[in-house]
């Protein structure tokens, strides 16, 4: 079974998003989707051998919620910067991150938290997976900018990733 | 159409178009590459969520059926906006070399020779 669903819980997303996408549960979106959860896993498995192990699907979700009501208020903080601030009075910087996450995934889902709320972009990982490069459009205080993702966005993944 | 809903898609409709056009303003008036990047990233975010909101309400109200189409647009938009931005910062960081903090670990950042001992 695990060697023909490589990926569980991506064969299930693939399915439902296959019949979210064709908007119907007609026997053949049906067969279609199934089609599609099987053959993508077995298809890019080769890319992805480790299976993540989230512990707490539930808090995931609120992890998910909190995400998009950071998005929403840094959304009006990046618009007031542009519209009202002088361009030469706007601090970027560059900020390394270090982060301590025992899976990729992981770090795939805080480096695409940190893009997604703005004001904060993931540049670059380092070699070996240690630390983002983060380039903040307005940072007087990047210390305090580092310090938020630590303990906003990464100890809630580090609870949620085992 | 009742009037209280065509206020809320409008006021949704809105806030969309402003978040678009602010986001392009931004391009415009922003001067370093890595500071444009961030106008463009942020618009995708509330201001296409904004619209595909008001799109799902419109078809919810007139037809009675949930718009699962445009909740997957969203979904996938925030899967690949920080996708194309990491993109676009590494073509940056490659092309025009600009000088980057320590990475704090023993290794450099990811695409750099390590430099020699």
């Amino acid at each position: 079974m695990s060697r023909l669903f490589p990926h569980p819980m991506l064969s299930a997303t693939l399915f439902l998003a296959w019949l979210l996408l064709a908007g119907s549960t007609a026997i053949n979106s049906l067969l279609m989707a199934a089609l599609l959860a099987t053959l993508i896993p077995l298809a890019t498995q080769a890319y992805w051998p480790s299976r993540p192990k989230i512990r707490h699907p539930l808090r995931l979700i609120s992890y998910i919620a909190l995400v998009l009501y950071d998005v929403i208020i840094a959304n009006i903080q990046v618009a007031r910067i542009i519209l009202f601030m002088p361009a030469d009075q706007i601090k970027s910087a560059w900020i390394t991150v270090p982060v301590d996450l025992p899976c990729p995934e992981a770090i795939a889902l805080l480096a695409g938290t940190i893009t997604l709320t703005p004001g904060t972009l993931t540049a670059e990982f380092s070699a070996d997976n240690k630390a983002l490069l983060i380039h903040a459009l307005h940072a007087p205080d990047p210390d305090a900018t580092r310090a938020e993702i630590k303990s906003r966005y990464e100890s809630r993944l580090q609870r949620i990733f085992r | 159409m009742n009037l209280t809903i065509e206020l809320l898609i409008s006021a949704l409709l809105i806030i969309g178009g402003s978040f678009g056009l602010i986001g392009s303003f931004g391009l415009l008036k922003l001067r370093e590459p890595m500071q444009r990047l961030h106008a463009p990233t942020k618009a995708t975010t509330v201001g296409v969520g904004a619209s595909l909101i008001a799109a799902a309400l419109t078809l919810l109200w007139q037809t009675g059926a949930a718009s699962w189409q445009g909740v997957m647009v969203a979904v996938f938009l925030f899967l690949t906006a920080p996708l194309s931005g990491l993109m676009l910062a590494k073509a940056h960081r490659h092309l025009s070399r600009p000088d980057l903090p320590p990475t704090g670990t023993k290794a450099p950042w990811a695409g750099e020779t390590p430099p020699k001992p």
